[in-house]
């Protein structure tokens, strides 16, 4: 990790920019400490990532570690739309979302380190993060396969009658995915109240969009009938003024819809990638200078006044201190037991006082 | 005690269980207009309206995976295969997706889902249509697998699949949908996991469940008036879970044991059975545990010739007789 081109506290002091965006309703009514608060979990978001890195490097962490370092505005800017019935689900690069919808790092960072007191008791990993208390629910490893899932969580609240939407998030290599287009028909078909999100950060893997996939990909609702946008994800503040028009059409009108969010990451597909082979190093490189995200808004939020440069720092001191924090939380903590395998398989296992089924659950 | 078809008993448990919980939903291909592909869901959609039983596009993938999604918001649906054979093209949602959330999410999510239709050879319809992926499914921990063998069983199993917290697939069969039996018409349920002696019997034991107990009370029948031979016949009716205690108790009366599946033999149920008896009650057999399959190829459509390949009573007949000889 090249800590002169990540530490956005060194950069306060670059031009001040706008964004075009900072008048739509949803931004212009946002307090000052709304403001730091997005800012600050934009902050948070990178520090947490950083310091995995490390640890990944440092072989604590195991498997595959999908960075989202780059990305922050998209999930941050979305999840701060989120009311008590909105409802929110992703793939694989899920950490980012997990940290936007509130979850602490300590159980984030201890997940990673495959330790009891993960946010998944150590049982699901990188790829697995969930909070259903937040509505988060995962987290989820294939390409695609949760996009059915957020469907059904859609079409779960317009069963009940509640006025909510369910973000469902997926990465531009998921829309050539059969089951994604089978959820779009249904979502289309029976107006569930879903956003499809897509975060299009240039590349499925190593493959390119223009490599992987045929047409604007957002433009394909066009074939269901569904509405659809594209937005600069570079930008919260575009973030947020785009999709809280879709949601209120969601929650209101039960109006699915198909967004693309174009972003950027920094790392390879996941860290154990080479990532030499099919972009320039020039091109991140440029996307790190013009475009990062949490520079971006650092620096609307230097023109507006609402930040400056001690409290840059402040809030960057304190998510390093946070993501320290939660590594060593992480390290002191146990690792599940083998005893604990067979635990949170089935519902009847885990509450034998209220099971009724008989015979044998588990087999040797 | 009212008489009826398989079938019928399965819409009833399916009214009944529309009936008492407002979360309970049927969705599947042709179950409402259609009054579905095999009349099992007939009159539900005159009686519950269209939020309760819903028509999917042919999207596997997409209505089942919606169904599990909605499922962990609480809602209970209860999804029709048209034929359990589509599985495939649903695999990532049944088995990474259901089988495998409660346990990724640390327990803090389930999945009370019901996955239910046929999935049975014996109608000609070839290799696509004829899979029964019974032992497939049972691989997975965190699902339950029930294969019904009776309009008894099936409406009191369904009932209790419905009810329960964890994903349950439940495989019916084609063959089966137009057999008669006495259910009662009130409130019962049949837990999971829980065998039933079909016939009593004193000189061999058959294992088996679905269709094949039917074939084997039959051949049954035959064996004791011709050949003065008492078979026993336990019908799992529950793949997982297991109720070993029932078969090990008929293998402790008997001490021979023949095991009668509808399934390709390599790693199919009997497999599991025949390990865990030999693992279990090894001094109590008298003769090797024998298994009866279907023969070890993808269903012919040839009529005449998938009677042959799938158990049939003349098979299970000719296999005791041996066993015994």
């Amino acid at each position: 990790m090249s800590k002169k081109t990540s530490d956005t506290a060194s950069q306060s002091d670059t031009a001040t920019v706008k964004s075009g965006h900072a008048g739509a309703p949803v931004n212009s009514s946002l307090s000052t400490d709304q403001k730091v608060g997005l800012y600050r979990l934009m902050v948070r978001i990178r520090r947490f990532e950083e310091r995995s890195l490390r640890a990944y490097q440092a072989k604590k962490i195991g498997g595959f570690l999908h960075l989202y370092i780059g990305q922050e505005a998209v999930a941050v800017g979305c999840c701060s739309l989120m009311g008590k019935n909105d409802h929110v689900i992703t793939a694989y690069r899920d950490h980012g979302h997990a940290i936007a919808v509130g979850m602490e790092l300590n159980p984030l960072m201890a997940e990673l380190y495959g330790k009891i007191t993960g946010c998944s008791k150590g049982k699901g990993g990188s790829m697995h993060f969930f909070d259903p208390s937040r509505n988060y629910w995962g987290g989820h490893g294939i390409v695609g396969g949760q996009v059915p899932l957020g469907t059904g969580l859609a079409y779960g609240l317009k069963y009940k009658g509640l006025k909510g939407a369910c973000m469902t998030f997926m990465g531009d290599g998921a829309v050539n995915q059969g089951a994604v287009h089978e959820a779009y028909n249904l979502a289309a078909l029976w107006s569930l109240p879903v956003i499809f999100v897509i975060e299009n950060n240039g590349y499925s893997m190593g493959t390119s969009q223009a490599r992987s996939s045929a047409g604007e990909l957002a433009k394909r609702a066009e074939g269901y009938g569904m509405a659809w946008g594209t937005c600069d994800g570079h930008d919260l503040y575009e973030v947020r003024s785009v999709m809280a028009k879709f949601l209120e059409e969601a929650r209101n009108n039960c109006k699915p819809a198909v967004v693309e969010i174009r972003t950027y990451r920094y790392r390879g597909h996941s860290v154990a990638d080479p990532d030499n082979t099919y972009r320039a190093k020039a091109e991140i490189e440029d996307y790190r200078k013009t475009k990062d995200p949490i520079e971006v808004f650092q620096n609307i939020l230097l023109g507006e006044k609402v930040l400056d440069a001690a409290l840059i720092e402040k809030i960057d001191t304190e998510a390093r201190a946070e993501s320290d924090l939660s590594a060593d939380f992480a390290e002191a903590s146990p690792f599940p037991t083998a005893a604990d395998l067979q635990k949170d398989v089935y519902w009847e296992a885990d509450n034998p006082s209220q099971r009724k089924s008989e015979g044998r659950l588990f087999f040797n | 005690m009212p008489v009826i078809q398989y079938r019928e008993a399965i819409r009833l448990a399916l009214a009944e269980e529309l009936t008492r919980d407002p979360n309970v939903v049927v969705l599947g291909e042709e179950v409402a207009q259609f009054h579905g592909a095999y009349k099992v869901t007939e009159g539900l959609l005159e009686k519950f309206g269209p939020k309760r039983i819903v028509d999917t596009p042919i999207s596997e993938a997409g209505f089942i995976g919606m169904g599990i999604g909605s499922s962990m918001l609480g809602i209970r649906p209860v999804m029709e295969l048209m034929f359990w054979s589509f599985y495939s093209v649903a695999f990532d949602q049944i088995l990474n997706n259901a089988a495998n959330v409660r346990y990724m999410s640390g327990g803090q999510i389930h999945c009370p889902i019901v996955i239910r239709g046929p999935a049975n050879g014996g109608t000609n319809v070839g290799a696509t249509h004829s899979h029964t992926p019974e032992n497939v499914l049972a691989n997975h921990p965190g699902v339950k697998v029930v294969v019904p063998s009776t309009p008894y069983d099936a409406k009191g199993l369904l009932k209790s699949a419905i009810r329960d917290n964890d994903p349950v697939f439940f495989l019916e069969n084609t063959v089966l949908y137009g057999d008669k039996g006495e259910v009662p018409s009130d409130d019962y349920v049949i837990p999971l996991g829980k065998a039933d002696v079909k016939r009593e019997g004193k000189d061999l034991t058959i294992v088996t469940y679905g269709r094949p107990v039917i074939q084997s009370l039959a051949a049954a029948n035959i064996l004791q008036q011709e050949h003065n031979i008492s078979v026993e016949i336990v019908d799992l009716r529950s793949i997982r879970p297991l109720d070993m205690d029932t078969v090990l108790a008929s293998v402790r009366k008997t001490h021979r044991v023949l095991i009668v599946e509808e399934q390709k033999p390599f790693c199919g149920v009997g497999a599991q059975i025949s390990h865990m008896i030999q693992s279990e009650a090894f001094d109590e057999l008298d003769g090797p545990i024998e298994r009866l399959c279907t023969i070890d190829a993808p269903a012919i459509y040839s009529p005449p010739v998938e009677t042959e390949q799938l158990p049939n009573p003349q098979r299970i007949l000719k296999a005791v007789v041996e066993m015994l000889d």
